[in-house]
C-alpha cells in the first residue's frame, strides 16, 4: 500500500465515522495500551513471562544465594560468565528485566482490580434485581403451586426465610396484587477475589520496602571470650544493607559465643546443635541460648545459626623465638567435617635488631583438619565429632602476597605467589605433615609450629526484616481471599406470588413460582435451590 | 523394619503394575466387546450426567467381561494402596518419625496422596474407571523412578527439619502435590478426548474412545486444581517461608526449590486465570495445567538431582 492509498483509506474512515470530538491520537494510543495491559490475556502472558524469567535463577548460581559458587562458575566458564553477568544472570531476582516483568504485572493488576473494586462496591450496595418475566427460562425452576395466604404475606414469609439463610432479599409489589422476591447470595466470591489480588499487592509492597529498610550480615564466630563481635558493618564477613539503611542505623549489640554444642547420630548426621551466647544490648549483658529453628530474637535483629565447624589453634615460634598464636576457622567441606583452611603468619621472623620485616620470611600453612581420621589414614574425615582428630598441613615460606592490597581469600593461600615462586613450599614434596593436638612440628629453618587443639565456631546470619509482619499479613489475607474466591458461588433466586381467586378461601390463596440462576459454575445448585424453595414454602420441618 | 519397608515398596510397585495390567486388559476387551462399545458411544454422545453413566456401567458389568476385569483392577489397585500405606508406615516406624525426611520418602508420600485421591474420586464417580490405566501407569513410573533414582537408607532427621512448621509445611505440600499430580490425569484425558471428539485419529487420540465425557473430565480437572491450589499456596508460600525464617533467618531466598515452587504456583495461577477467561479455550487452559504438572515434576526430581540447595533432604540422595 502506498502512503497515498493508506491516507485515502484513513480519510474515508474518518468521513464515515461520526466526527470524533477529541481525536487525540496520543490519548487514544495510551488508552488502548492501558486497556491491553489490564486485560486478562495480558495478565496471563505476564504471569508466564514471570515464571520463565524465574528459571535461570535456579540453573545458574546466584550471588544472593551462594557467592562462592558464582566465583566457581566464573573460573569454570571464563568466556561465558562475564557475558551472562552483563545480562544479570547471577542476580536474576534483582535484575532489571525481572523487575520489569513483575512491575508490569502489578501495574496490570492495579489497572484490573481498581475498577473492579469500584464496581463491586456498588454491587454490594445495590439491591438484588427484580424477578424476570419468565421464571421457567432460568436454569432452575419450581413450577407454580398454590399456597395459603395473601401474596403480600407469603412474600414476606419467603423473604424472611431467605434472609435467615443469609440471602439478601428484596420485596417488590406489582400491578394486580402480584409480589416478587429477588434474592442474591455469594458476594463473598468477588470480595475474596479482590482481597486476594489486593493482598498480592500488599505482599509486593512489603517485600519491596523490606529490601529498602532491611539488612543482613553473616559472621563466623569462634568460641571464647575476646572473640566476640559487635553489630557493625565492618565486623561482618559479608553484609548487605538496604538502600535506606546506613551503617549508623544498625542496632547496637555485641555477641560472644560462650559455648557451642553439637551431638551427632551414629551415622554422622547431626542430632542437635545449639549455642550459648553472651549478649550485650546497650550495656545490658544477658546469657541466651539458641538453636537451629529457634533463632535468637533481639530488638531490631534476628540471629540464626546456619553452620558450624572447627577452628584449630596454632602457635608459631619464629627464628628469634617469638611466638604467635592464631585460631583459624577451617571450613567444612563435607558432612563429616573434613575442613579446609590456612593459617598465615605475615608478621614473623622480624629481626629484633633492625625491627625490619623480611617479606620473604613470611610463613603460611595450608591443609585439612579431620575431626576423626579413618584407619586407612585417608585425608577425609569419617565422623564429624572429634574422636581421632588430625591436622594435615603443608608449610610455605616466602612472600604471602598479603600486602598487594588485593583482598584474598582467608581460606586458601595466594596461588599466584606460589606459581611465581615467591612463596615456596618448604615441607617437602611428600604427604602433608600430620599433627595431632599437642604435637609440634619443627620446620627446616628451625622454626616451630604447635597444634594446641581446636575451638568450635558457629556461622551466624544476622538479619532484620522490618516488613515481615506486612508480608505475612498479606499472604494470610491473600490465602483467605483466594479460598473465598475459589469456593464462593454467586447465585440468585426469584419468587413470584400471584393472587389466586378461590371462593370462600379464608385469608386468600397464592400461586407461587420460583426460579434460580447460578452466576458461577456450581454443580450443587439444583439441590440448594430445591432446599430454598422448600423452606420458602414453609415445609422445612416436614421435609 | 527398614528391610520390610523396602520389600513392601517393591511389592507395591508390582501391585500397581498388576492393577495397570487389569485396566489395560479392560481397555482391550472393551474395544472388542460390542456391548461395551455401544454403551460407551451412547454415553459419550449424550455427554450425559454422571448418574446415568453410573447406572449404565452397572448394567453393563454383568455382561461385559472387560468391565469385570476393570473391577478386579480396582480391587488390585486398592490392595496396592494398602501396600503403599504399609511401606510408609514401616518406613516411619523404622526411622521413628514421619515419612518425609528425604526426597525418597517425600515422593513416596506424594504418590500415596495421589493414589488416595484417585480411589476416593473413583468411589464417587465409577464412570471414570478408565482413567485407571493412566493413573496406575503414572504410579508405576513415579514409584519405580523413585526407588531407582532417589532411594535413601532410613536415617534420622537433620535438626533443621525438626520443627512443627516443617511438619505443617511438608504435609500440606505433600497433600497438595499429590492432588495436583493426580489432577494431570483427567487433564491429559480431557485433551485426548477433545481431540477424539474433533475426529482426530492419530495416536494418542483413539485412546479417547472409552473415557468419560470431555466436560466431566474438564470439570474434574478444575475442581482438583481449585482444591489443591490454596493448599499449595499455604504449604509452599506461607508455612515454608515461616519455617525458613526460623531456620535460616530469611523467609525467602530463591533457593532452587523455592524458585520452582514459585514457578509452579505462578503457572497454576495462570491455569486458574485462563480457565476464568472466557476468550481462552478450555483446551488451552488445560495445557497450562499440564505445564504446571511438568514444573511440579521438575521440583520433585529435577531440582533434587541437578541443583544444590539448602533444602537438606534434597542432597541426601
Ligand atoms: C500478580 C499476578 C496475579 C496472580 C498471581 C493472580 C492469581 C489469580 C488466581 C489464583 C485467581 C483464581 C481465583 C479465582 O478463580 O477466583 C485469579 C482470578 C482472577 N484474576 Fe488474577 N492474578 C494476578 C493478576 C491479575 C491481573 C493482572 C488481573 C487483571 C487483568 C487479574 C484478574 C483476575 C480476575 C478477573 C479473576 C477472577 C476470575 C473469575 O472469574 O473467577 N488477575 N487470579
Amino acid at each position: 500500500m502506498t502512503i497515498k492509498q493508506r491516507t485515502a483509506v484513513q480519510d474515508r474512515a474518518a468521513q464515515d465515522a461520526p466526527p470524533p470530538r477529541r481525536a487525540n491520537p496520543v490519548w487514544a494510543f495510551l488508552r488502548n495500551s492501558w486497556r491491553q495491559l489490564t486485560s486478562m490475556r495480558t495478565a496471563l502472558v505476564l504471569l508466564f513471562l514471570l515464571a520463565i524469567a524465574a528459571i535461570p535463577g535456579s540453573v545458574l548460581p546466584q550471588r544472593s544465594v551462594n557467592i562462592e559458587r558464582v566465583a566457581g562458575y566464573f573460573r569454570a566458564h571464563p568466556d561465558l560468565a562475564p557475558f551472562l553477568d552483563r545480562l544479570g544472570m547471577f542476580d536474576v531476582y534483582a535484575s532489571v528485566w525481572f523487575a520489569a516483568v513483575y512491575l508490569l504485572l502489578f501495574t496490570s493488576l492495579v489497572g484490573c482490580v481498581a475498577p473492579r473494586l469500584l464496581e463491586h462496591f456498588r454491587a454490594l450496595r445495590s439491591v438484588p434485581p427484580d424477578a424476570p418475566k419468565r421464571l421457567d427460562r432460568l436454569p432452575q425452576h419450581a413450577p407454580a403451586a398454590d399456597q395459603a395466604g395473601e401474596p403480600a404475606a407469603v412474600a414476606a414469609t419467603v423473604a424472611e426465610s431467605l434472609r435467615k439463610r443469609l440471602w439478601r432479599a428484596r420485596l417488590r409489589e406489582h400491578e394486580g396484587g402480584v409480589w416478587t422476591v429477588g434474592a442474591e447470595k455469594g458476594y463473598l466470591k468477588e470480595t475474596g477475589n479482590l482481597l486476594f489480588h489486593v493482598a498480592l499487592l500488599a505482599v509486593l509492597i512489603g517485600v519491596g520496602f523490606g529490601a529498602w529498610y532491611g539488612w543482613h550480615g553473616n559472621r563466623l564466630l569462634v568460641e571464647g571470650k575476646d572473640r566476640g563481635f559487635c553489630n557493625a558493618v565492618t565486623q561482618y564477613d559479608e553484609s548487605k544493607l538496604g538502600a535506606r539503611v546506613g551503617p549508623e542505623d544498625l542496632p547496637t549489640f555485641c555477641l560472644e559465643l560462650e559455648r557451642f554444642s553439637v551431638t551427632f547420630q551414629p551415622t554422622g548426621q547431626p542430632k542437635t546443635f545449639g549455642a550459648t551466647v553472651l549478649v550485650d544490648e546497650d550495656g545490658k549483658e544477658t546469657t541466651r541460648d539458641f538453636r537451629v529453628n529457634h533463632p535468637l530474637r533481639l530488638s531490631g535483629a534476628t540471629v540464626s545459626l546456619i553452620g558450624h565447624g572447627y577452628a584449630p589453634m596454632l602457635r608459631y615460634t619464629d627464628r628469634f623465638g617469638r611466638q604467635q598464636t592464631k585460631v583459624v576457622p577451617f571450613l567444612p567441606r563435607d558432612g563429616m567435617f573434613t575442613s579446609e583452611g590456612v593459617a598465615t603468619f605475615p608478621d614473623v621472623n622480624i629481626d629484633p635488631k633492625t625491627d625490619r620485616r623480611d617479606e620473604n620470611l613470611q610463613v603460611g600453612f595450608e591443609g585439612v583438619y579431620l575431626p576423626t581420621v579413618g584407619d586407612d589414614n585417608r585425608p577425609t574425615s569419617v565422623f564429624p565429632a572429634e574422636n581421632n582428630p588430625v591436622l594435615f598441613l603443608t608449610a610455605y615460606r616466602g612472600n604471602l602476597g598479603v600486602d598487594a592490597g588485593v583482598p584474598g581469600s582467608v581460606y586458601s593461600l595466594d596461588r599466584g605467589q606460589i606459581a611465581t615462586g615467591k612463596l615456596k613450599r618448604v615441607s617437602g614434596d611428600g604427604r602433608p605433615h600430620e599433627l595431632k593436638p599437642g604435637q609440634a612440628w619443627t620446620l627446616d629453618d628451625g622454626t616451630k609450629l604447635e597444634f594446641l587443639g581446636t575451638k568450635r565456631f558457629a556461622t551466624l546470619a544476622v538479619r532484620d526484616d522490618p516488613t515481615l509482619p506486612v508480608v505475612l499479613a498479606g499472604a494470610v489475607l491473600g490465602l483467605l481471599g483466594l479460598m473465598a474466591s475459589l469456593y464462593g458461588r454467586r447465585r440468585r433466586v426469584f419468587f413470584r406470588m400471584s393472587p389466586l381467586a378461590i371462593e370462600g378461601a379464608p385469608g386468600g390463596r397464592t400461586v407461587m413460582e420460583a426460579g434460580g440462576l447460578p452466576r458461577t459454575d456450581y454443580p450443587g445448585f439444583a439441590d440448594e435451590f430445591r432446599g430454598v424453595v422448600k423452606a420458602a414454602r414453609g415445609d422445612e420441618g416436614t421435609a | 523394619m527398614a528391610e520390610l519397608s523396602n520389600q513392601l515398596m517393591a511389592i507395591t510397585v508390582l501391585a500397581y503394575l498388576a492393577a495397570m495390567v487389569c485396566f489395560a486388559a479392560e481397555y482391550a476387551f472393551g474395544n472388542r466387546s460390542h456391548i461395551g462399545r455401544a454403551a460407551a458411544r451412547e454415553l459419550v454422545g449424550a455427554g450425559g450426567p454422571p448418574v446415568t453413566a453410573r447406572e449404565a456401567w452397572k448394567d453393563e458389568a454383568v455382561t461385559d467381561r472387560g468391565a469385570l476385569i476393570g473391577r478386579i483392577g480396582v480391587g488390585v489397585n486398592a490392595l496396592a494402596l494398602a501396600l503403599h500405606l504399609g511401606t510408609l508406615v514401616t518406613r516411619s516406624v523404622a526411622a521413628d518419625r514421619m515419612p518425609w525426611g528425604n526426597m525418597y520418602e517425600f515422593i513416596l508420600s506424594v504418590s500415596f496422596v495421589g493414589s488416595v485421591v484417585w480411589l476416593g474420586v473413583l468411589s464417587r464417580r465409577p464412570a471414570i474407571r478408565h482413567l485407571g490405566l493412566f493413573v496406575t501407569l503414572a504410579m508405576v513410573v513415579l514409584l519405580g523412578a523413585n526407588g531407582l533414582i532417589a532411594y535413601t537408607p532410613v536415617g534420622p532427621l537433620v535438626p533443621a527439619l525438626n520443627s512443627y512448621w516443617y511438619v505443617i509445611h511438608v504435609s500440606t505440600i505433600i497433600l497438595a502435590s499429590g492432588i495436583l499430580l493426580f489432577g494431570a490425569v483427567p487433564a491429559t484425558l480431557f485433551l485426548i478426548k477433545s481431540g477424539y471428539d474433533q475426529g482426530r485419529t492419530r495416536f494418542p487420540y483413539p485412546l479417547g474412545r472409552r473415557v468419560p465425557a470431555a466436560e466431566t473430565l474438564e470439570r474434574l480437572t478444575f475442581r482438583l486444581h481449585a482444591f489443591a491450589f490454596p493448599l499449595f499456596t499455604f504449604g509452599a508460600l506461607i508455612a515454608g517461608p515461616l519455617w525458613a525464617e526460623a531456620s535460616w533467618g530469611r523467609y525467602w531466598g530463591w533457593d532452587p526449590k523455592e524458585v520452582w515452587a514459585f514457578i509452579s504456583w505462578i503457572v497454576y495461577a495462570g491455569y486458574l486465570h485462563a480457565r476464568a477467561t472466557p476468550s481462552v479455550k478450555r483446551t488451552t487452559a488445560t495445557w497450562i495445567a499440564l505445564i504446571g504438572f511438568a514444573t511440579m515434576l521438575m521440583n520433585l526430581f529435577g531440582v533434587n538431582l541437578f541443583f544444590e540447595g539448602l533444602h537438606s533432604y534434597a542432597n541426601a540422595g
